[in-house]
């Protein structure tokens, strides 16, 4: 655990002294800044945080793979990783440490985003549920595209690679849904049940339902899995 | 030399390596003792990187196997992990780190307790002479100071095996003189492995000598026996005051010389002699010369530098 740990603080210490973390930061702000904000000019705004989350998601597909794709990628590219697989730290920890670093930034990106809570509560009174829910469902979102990124970023050592192959793992994620309409029956239904979006909007709604979670999680797990292995493979390649 | 033969710390059988088809190293056998320092000594692409990676447990061997302290560095790979110090050729390090804290992390890396990180954190900077540089980021620093970086890296934990990749390559003069007095030292205490393309730096710092060519042990000894092995007596390069026409054929006639060839450097009258192996001719050949009348200005043993040796046995087949 002490290694985790370790090889955590290091990774978070390096996201909040680099530039890319802050820029990432800002377009992150910015552009979330905009989605919640646009529907405000109405003559009758409605008091709610579904536009800031529905922005979130599609940003996220760009956003996550950006703050991963330096995990393992840079590393092998430097040659760095031939010392850390060659410490007594087990694979896994390598892959849970750093994927926890890039969590944490990511939920500190998520919490400035408060500030939006902060001005509904004061100008309005929201429905508090959805806000949680969304909150709940914007994290685990957030984390599964984080660990799509983890492993492509333990994949190869470019790290442009490493990036543009998480986005499209995440957009093809992103739309599965749309494959519902477009195979039938049972293999179109399986295709949307895997929809990273579908899973997302009943939390929206304020609905938390144990499935999605189950959902979220199940996808981190195989994710974070596949990385495991695939740093593993690079003693038998 | 003693009676009871320790275990060795290292021991490698039939270790062979593919990088797809092609063997980066074939059927390597070799063992190392406790407190030996031994050098893998060989061209660019002969293996020896390979050797260290797979010592290390980074690449696990194809075929064959190796044991370190006993244990084996695929199966027990974190325990062999744990006892062995590695700086690999390219000394790669986290350049926007610290020197402090890149020490410290892959202190905490080697599963030590922070107290002992903090204790041994100024002894290794001492050692290598990092004190100036302490709060500098690794990315600032020159070359050889990268290079006491990685290997203070590799001694932080006090391993019981250092692996050293080619510690001298690619820094300059002086600072590759404090180096290999820096493995001295630290041979001293620990068994050191260390690979070099550099003959004099191979028998100044090592015990034994392996000398890999593409993929194969070729030679294994102390730097001393593998000089006398080869060099012997047999050629040596006498200078003598007389009318050539007639030295020539006199030390042709001494029993035991296979050829002589002669040179004249402006006056200057020499003989390369080449005598059969295991022959000390030198009081045979200073009697005919003498005893003929004419002057024996010069005999010197023509020894082959451990350069030649390494191309004589790297450039011949069967060995």
């Amino acid at each position: 655990m002490r290694t985790v740990r370790a090889v955590a603080w290091k990774e978070i210490q390096i996201f909040f002294l680099s530039p890319t973390a802050y820029i990432v930061g800002m377009i992150f702000l910015a552009l979330t800044g905009f989605f919640f904000s646009r529907d405000l000019g109405d003559p009758f705004p409605e008091a709610t945080l579904s536009p800031f989350f529905q922005g979130a998601v599609i940003i996220f597909i760009l956003l996550a793979p950006a703050l991963t794709m330096r995990l393992i990628a840079e590393e092998s590219k430097l040659g760095t990783i031939e010392l850390l697989l060659t410490s007594p730290v087990r694979d896994w920890e390598v892959i849970i440490g750093k994927y926890l670093a890039s969590l944490i930034f990511f939920l500190a990106l998520v919490a400035m985003s408060g500030f939006y809570v902060i001005l509904l509560f004061v100008y309005a009174s929201p429905d508090p549920g959805p806000i949680y829910a969304g909150y709940l469902g914007l994290t685990l979102y957030g984390a599964a595209a984080l660990s799509v990124g983890m492993l492509t970023s333990t994949l190869t050592s470019n790290q442009i690679v490493a990036a543009v192959v998480a986005m499209g793992i995440l957009l093809a994620l992103f739309f599965a849904d749309l494959a519902f309409g477009a195979v039938g029956g049972l293999p179109g239904e399986i295709i949307g049940e895997l929809g990273m979006k579908t899973h997302f909007d009943d939390f929206d709604r304020g609905v938390i339902d144990t499935r999605h979670i189950v959902y979220y999680l199940s996808v981190i797990a195989f994710f974070l899995f596949l990385s495991v292995r695939a740093l593993e493979s690079r003693r038998w390649r | 030399m003693q009676a009871p033969v320790p275990a060795p710390m290292i021991q490698a059988s039939d270790v062979t390596h593919y990088y797809g088809p092609y063997p980066a190293i074939q059927e390597v056998n070799f063992s190392v003792r406790k407190g030996e320092v031994l050098g893998f000594l060989g061209p660019n692409g002969a293996g020896k990187t390979t050797t260290m990676r797979i010592l290390t447990g980074f690449l696990p061997p194809s075929r064959g196997s190796v044991s370190l302290d006993g244990f084996d560095v695929v199966e027990k790979s974190l325990e062999v992990r744990r006892r062995v110090g590695y700086l690999p050729e390219t000394v790669p390090l986290y350049t926007d780190m610290t020197v402090t804290n890149y020490l410290k992390y892959m202190g905490t890396l080697r599963g030590m307790p922070a107290a002992r990180i903090r204790a041994r954190l100024g002894e290794v900077i001492d050692v290598c002479r990092l004190g100036d540089y302490r709060k500098t980021q690794i990315g600032k620093l020159s070359k050889g100071f990268r290079q006491r970086v990685g290997i203070a890296q590799a001694i932080i934990h006090e391993p019981e095996v250092l692996v050293l990749d080619e510690p001298t390559i690619g820094i300059d003069p002086i600072q590759v003189v404090e180096t290999r007095s820096l493995i001295q030292e630290l041979g001293r205490e620990q068994t050191v492995v260390l690979s070099s393309h550099i003959l004099p730096e191979v028998s100044m710092i090592c015990e034994r000598v392996l000398i890999i060519h593409e993929g194969r042990i070729v030679a294994e000894d102390t730097p001393q026996n593998l000089a006398e092995g080869l060099q012997g007596l047999e050629r040596l390069e006498v200078e003598v005051g007389g009318p050539s026409a007639q030295v020539l054929p006199a030390l042709q006639q001494i029993n035991g010389v296979i050829s002589v060839t002669h040179r004249n450097n402006q006056g200057r009258h020499t003989y390369t002699i080449q005598a059969q192996p295991g022959r000390d001719l030198r009081d045979d050949i200073s009697r005919a010369v003498i005893g003929n009348g004419w002057s024996l200005r010069g005999m010197q043993l023509m020894g082959m530098s451990l350069e030649e040796i390494f191309l004589r046995l790297t450039t011949q087949e069967d060995l």
